[in-house]
């Protein structure tokens, strides 16, 4: 353990002992998604922790400490002609890669490129008892024991201090083209669907108010042949860069006019061919979809029961993704697990951090 | 947690199976001897065990009725699929029942348009691609026992396959699983969606070796068949220049659908079997895949070619038909049976190392080769890094069996020394158990201890398999310390 990860320890320890809470914090640029802080808890500054530990790109995997800010590590991945697949949205200037697994959140490309948990090969993880631990490792391919590393990807700080994480990087795609349809929604996501199921290289889409953006991204020969089977109406590079980068980062129009009118704003995750009835039947507002249909945004004030139910009916589940501290609290930003699932989830969070430190009830109110 | 032991109790057997017969049919459960022989083993042969009872459910309430019985009764429980495991993961327990999962094959929906498939635990890995055929889809991971292996033992596992590199394994392509813990309870990770609410579980499951649910049910992800694919066969004068070349092709920026090795040894084995007009006079091949359309694929084609023989390639070849294509993969996927067949037994190593540490690990194992008087050909997943060195020996040749199994643990050991770790695909099972002690701290074991036990309180699913307890790995330490001694000496041999 490095000096800083020894102080990390002696927190935690000292936590225990004087049955506080800590709040594992990076840059704080997802303090509005999960559920709110415990107001009690002291903030452990995870952010200090930074820095790349190793990096080869022939290996496709890097190694970098929490606290490294994922601005930098993907200026780095840039430089040698790599990137993250999974496309992560930062949320503000100084997010760091330790965040960013624990919020386990993904951007454009997830639908055909995977998410976050499907690049994290390994982990170092500080438990609720002080103790670093490593699970994965550096190399593509490991089963010695559970894969605990993948399941920090989203666990939002529940189950440890990410010390370090290795993940794995992809080659940048040489060509890339976006393409405009306009079609209406459910159009759009048969569209979506049936081209999912052809062999084309496809990296993005999304759709909102009648208009339908698919992203091509691979060897220049695929994606000219792809734009030409496909059709619609090509998109200037420069604007196309504009578009997903505010899809990413939810600066586009539709989460903009969202938070203006104070809005709350629900993540549905539903099968991709989820018929658009069912969801609408129980939102009024407007929608944003992405990931060829299997995630539908919805800036929208209706019971949120009801919008959990229509999530379950369509095959996924709901998150209460931004809305005010108490409507969060209230209701739970995250949807409710079946109850052998739940009872699984609080003895990992024991087995993990017997002393309930790291991140009280930032998931789910008993974890 | 019980331990393996080799005498069968027949009063306990006739309670168990007096309970299970009000569950299941007469053809369903086996206890004779004659009838529990085929179960006795995985594909890690050297490892054998009668089970107390095989039970054979043939759907989930099956399933469910048993569990809860042998939970009732305090009775183990080995889950079953294909039983192709190669580190004796589905290993019976003498005391345990056996519970095969094999009667539960039918493809329950395909849907083309969403691009997935619900399917039973005991449905082989190629019959979900056969099936989905019709639609211009196929399920990625491919392992090579494809034709046998069942998505359950899949799941299991976390197998992976010579797409792998490209594709993912099976946890990047499996959305949900549904199944019961030890208890009987139903439990479903994931969803139908590309994620589920809270934590992960999907992806502590997969490759939990059997030990947290019985998995009943599995949704995966179908992958559009690409328009075509070729294969560049490229010859090397030394194995590690074709290690080098593998570094070289991923630094070009390129991503093959597969990226295969075999040095002559293995070569050798595999041409006298499949007869694929390998290169016999090479050090090593490597089979380098490109798919897509075919633009794409020429133009990939084109770069491999020139990557290849910058990195000092001797021979290429590039597949001309899909025939030919799958003539060059059909001997690297025969690769174990083909070793098979040259010696009486062999034992399959499944290591994985950073890709640059290639030649200094074929270096190694060439040493083992002459301290241990063992041949030992190599295969590897080599975008991956993924090594399956195949040590040959025969079993009835006293000692043969334990110097290759010291061997295979230098091997290991190496590959975690190295920064790798003890298995990439075939799982720790009851082969690798004692290695796990060099890989993980004492804190690390006792972790995954307590989450087994946060799925499986009672540690009754596969138990004494994966996490090795401290006791075992002091007593490993001592034996390991004064070399040479047979490791497993507590369990039974044939
Ligand atoms: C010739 C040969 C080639 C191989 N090639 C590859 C390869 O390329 N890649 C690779 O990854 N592996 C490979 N393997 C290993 C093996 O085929 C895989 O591990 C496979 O996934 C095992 O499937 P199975 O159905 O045979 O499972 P089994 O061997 O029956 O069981 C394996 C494990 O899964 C558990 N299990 C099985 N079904 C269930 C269930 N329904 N619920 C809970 N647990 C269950 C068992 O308890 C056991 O621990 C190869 C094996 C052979 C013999």
């Amino acid at each position: 353990m490095s000096h800083l990860e020894q102080q990390f320890a002696e927190t935690v320890r000292d936590a225990v002992s004087a049955r506080r809470t800590l709040r594992i914090r990076g840059s704080g640029s997802k303090d509005f998604y999960g559920q709110p802080w415990a107001q009690d808890a002291a903030v452990l500054d995870a952010g200090s922790h930074h820095g790349v530990v190793d990096y080869e790109p022939t290996e496709l995997v890097v190694t970098v400490r929490g606290g490294t800010p994922l601005a930098e590590l993907e200026a780095l991945l840039h430089d040698n002609g790599q990137m993250l697949a999974f496309e992560p949205p930062h949320f503000g200037p100084a997010t760091t890669v330790g965040g960013m697994v624990a919020a386990g959140l993904s951007g454009p490309r997830r639908a055909t490129a995977g998410a976050v948990r499907d690049y994290v090969l390994g982990a170092r993880l500080l438990d609720g008892r002080g103790a670093a631990l490593s699970f994965g490792g550096r190399v593509m391919k490991n089963v010695a024991g559970y894969d605990v590393s993948r399941a920090l990807a989203g666990s939002l700080g529940t189950l440890g201090l990410i010390l370090e994480v290795s993940l794995k990087t992809q080659p940048r795609p040489v060509a890339e083209a976006t393409l405009r349809f306009e079609f209406p929604e459910a159009r759009a996501i048969e569209e979506l669907n049936r081209w999912g199921g052809k062999p084309l290289p496809l990296s993005g889409s999304a759709w909102a108010d009648g208009e339908l953006f698919v992203r091509l991204s691979g060897a220049q020969a695929a994606v000219l042949s792809a734009s030409e089977k496909m059709g619609g109406e090509k998109m200037n590079d420069g604007e196309a860069r504009v578009l997903w980068q505010s899809l990413r980062e939810q600066t586009h129009e539709f989460f903009a006019v969202a938070a203006k009118d104070g809005l709350p704003l629900w993540r549905m995750s539903v099968p991709s061919i989820a018929p658009i009835d069912v969801l609408h039947s129980a939102m009024a507002g407007n929608t944003l979809l992405e990931w060829g249909g299997a995630l539908r945004w919805f800036a929208s004030a209706s019971a949120p029961a009801r919008v959990r139910e229509a999530a379950h009916k369509a095959g996924g589940h709901a998150t209460l993704f931004r809305g005010t501290d108490d409507l969060r609290q209230s209701i739970g930003a995250f949807h409710p697990l079946q109850p052998a699932i739940a009872a699984i989830h609080r003895k990992l969070k024991t087995a993990f951090d017997p002393h309930g430190v790291f991140n009280p009830g930032r998931l789910y109110p008993e974890i | 947690m019980s331990t393996l032991s080799p005498k069968i109790d027949f009063l306990r057997q006739a309670d168990v199976v007096g309970r299970l017969s009000a569950i299941l049919p007469d053809d369903a459960l086996l206890y004779r001897s004659e009838d529990t022989r085929p179960y006795e083993c995985d594909g890690l042969s050297a490892y054998r065990q009668l089970p107390m009872v095989v039970a054979l459910p043939r759907d989930e309430a099956e399933v469910q009725a048993v569990l809860k019985v042998c939970h009732e009764l305090r009775v183990p429980v080995v889950a079953r699929g294909a039983g192709t495991g190669l580190s004796g993961g589905a290993l019976p327990m003498g005391d345990g029942v056996l519970l095969s999962l094999a009667r539960m094959k039918r493809i329950l929906s395909l849907d083309p348009l969403s691009r997935t498939a619900r399917v039973q635990p005991g449905v082989r890995n190629a019959a979900i691609s056969e099936a989905a055929a019709a639609y211009g889809l196929y399920y990625a991971p491919d392992p090579s026992s494809q034709i046998a292996c069942t998505i359950g033992g899949n799941v299991a596992e976390n197998s992976g396959g010579v797409h792998c590199l490209k594709y993912g394994l099976t946890v990047n392509n499996v959305l949900r699983v549904r199944g019961f813990t030890a208890e009987g309870e139903a439990v479903e990770f994931g969803s139908e969606a590309l994620d589920g609410a809270g934590l992960d579980l999907l992806a502590i499951v997969i490759g939990s070796e059997g030990m947290l649910a019985v998995t009943t049910e599995v949704t995966v992800k179908l992958t559009p068949v690409p328009e075509i694919a070729r294969c560049v066969m490229a010859s090397f004068d030394d194995v590690e220049k074709a290690g080098n070349a593998v570094a070289s092709v991923i630094a070009a920026g390129i991503i093959p659908a597969g990226l295969e090795m075999m040095d002559k040894p293995a070569t050798q084995a595999v041409e006298q079997f499949v007869h694929a007009g390998y290169d016999l006079d090479a050090a090593a091949i490597l089979l380098c895949e490109s798919d897509g359309t075919p633009a794409e694929v020429e133009e990939e084609v084109g770069r491999m070619r020139a990557v290849l023989e910058a990195a000092g390639a001797t021979a290429i070849r590039v597949s001309n038909s899909e025939a030919e294509r799958m003539k060059f993969w059909a001997g690297r996927k025969a690769a174990f049976p083909a070793v098979g067949r040259i010696s009486p037994d062999y034992y399959c190593m499944d290591g994985t190392i950073p890709r640059k540490r290639l030649g200094e690990i074929l270096r190694f194992i060439a040493a083992m080769e002459i301290k241990y008087g063992l041949r030992c050909p190599n295969v590897f997943h080599a975008g991956d890094g993924n090594l399956h060195p195949l040590i040959l020996f025969d079993a009835n040749i006293p000692d043969e069996l334990e110097r290759t199994e010291a061997f295979a643990a230098e091997v290991l050991e190496k590959c975690i020394a190295v920064g790798g770790t003890i298995t990439g695909e075939h799982g720790v099972g009851i082969e690798k158990i004692n290695q796990m002690c060099v890989q993980f701290s004492p804190e690390e074991l006792a972790l995954f201890r307590e989450l087994k036990l946060a799925f499986d309180p009672d540690g009754r699913l596969n138990p004494s398999k994966n996490i090795p307890t401290l006791h075992r790995c002091a007593e490993y330490g001592r034996m390991h310390v004064k070399g040479g001694v047979l490791p497993y000496a507590d369990l039974p041999r044939f």
